[in-house]
């Protein structure tokens, strides 16, 4: 699996065990707010779990836009 | 003292130290409700016998968070309903008002810690950097996003902000409207203990009892001889947020939150 494979699938077994979806319904390219049906604080939460799982700073502006989990693996990858 | 319970808050006094507690919906936003309980503490907390208390803990109820900041809502709708000098004349008031009790709660002869966690944005980040210490869940975020509206922070954010930490922390907060979490926070010489999830208020407690074991007097002169309360930048801060409040971008702003049916509109 290549890194940004990796982070993927660590995004999504994150979101799955904290919002309790199961793990086989998310796909990578899944509109997370939709899949996961969270709003803009759930979001927030979601960050703060994904800055601490991959210990990084992510400003949320650059969340602006995304929506699927393949392109937040890719904002994450550049901080790691 | 002995406690209350309004609408929007409560507070009960017990073995020296008291607890307030925000409850409500959704998440704390501070409007006129909130702020009229707000001054009734204040009043209480002024009539207090010397000794009787010597904490202070500041904590939400609501799951979402601390405080999601003024209610925009409520600020949206009632400048609506004024003509433009009437608004500012209204904002100017309010803004005098919260400025009182946030100025009391930083300058208050007791020490005072805010136990956070969740949402802490605009003006629920400003209360929190009235007390002491702030007492941080490991899932608290810290933001600062009132330049989206058009606006700085106006709840004496700035000057709290600015007396305790780096200047450049300041700006990054303040101009990009990020926010941060509480490790970064705690980092940044803001947050004074990080806690596990769902932790804060019971570390704050046991904070609490031990700032309970000092002489009153002593830990209240402490305070006053290392916490200034920045009066004029606080001052300054009023007169900018009223300056800026009438244009039209700010209107627009505001707007586009109330009206807002978009699932980010706590995203900056």
């Amino acid at each position: 699996m290549n890194g940004i494979d990796k982070t993927t699938d660590e995004i999504l077994q994150l979101a799955a065990t904290h919002f309790k979806v199961p793990r086989e319904k998310l796909r990578a390219d899944d509109d997370f707010f939709k899949t996961l049906g969270i709003n803009s604080l759930q979001a927030l939460d979601l960050l703060t779990r994904l800055e601490q799982h991959f210990r990084i700073e992510l400003p949320d502006y650059e969340l602006q836009g995304v929506t699927d989990f393949r392109t937040l693996a890719e904002r994450i990858q550049s901080r790691l | 003292m002995k406690s209350f319970s309004g609408k929007a808050l409560s507070w009960k006094l017990a073995d020296g130290t008291i607890e307030l507690t925000l409850d409500r919906a959704r998440c704390n936003e501070i409007g006129s409700i909130t702020l009229g309980e707000l001054e009734q503490f204040i009043a209480a907390l002024e009539a207090l016998k010397a000794d009787e208390a010597r904490a202070l803990i500041i904590s939400s109820s609501r799951a979402e968070g601390f405080c999601a900041g003024a209610d925009l809502r409520e600020l949206f709708e009632r400048s609506q309903a004024m003509a433009p000098r009437e608004r500012v004349s209204g904002v100017r008031d309010f803004l005098e008002r919260i400025h009182r009790v946030m100025n009391a709660i930083d300058a208050a002869p007791l020490t005072t810690i805010a136990a956070v966690h969740g949402v802490t944005f605009g003006g629920g980040f400003e209360l929190a950097l009235t007390c002491d210490l702030i007492v941080a869940d490991k899932m608290a975020r810290f933001c600062f996003p009132e330049l989206r509206l058009g606006l700085i922070p106006g709840f004496g954010g700035i000057p709290r902000l600015k007396r305790d930490i780096g200047n450049a922390v300041v700006r990054d907060l303040l101009l990009t409207g990020r926010s941060i979490n509480a490790t970064k926070a705690q980092s940044a010489g803001l947050v004074s203990q990080v806690t596990a999830e769902g932790d804060a208020l019971r570390v704050a407690r046991s904070t609490a009892a031990q700032i309970n074991k000092f002489d009153a007097r002593t830990a209240a002169e402490a305070k006053r001889f290392i916490k200034p309360v920045p009066h004029e930048d606080l001052r300054r801060e009023i007169d900018i947020f009223c300056d800026l409040f009438t244009r039209p971008a700010v209107e627009a702003g505001l707007r586009k939150f109330v009206e807002s049916t978009d699932a980010l509109p706590y995203l900056p």
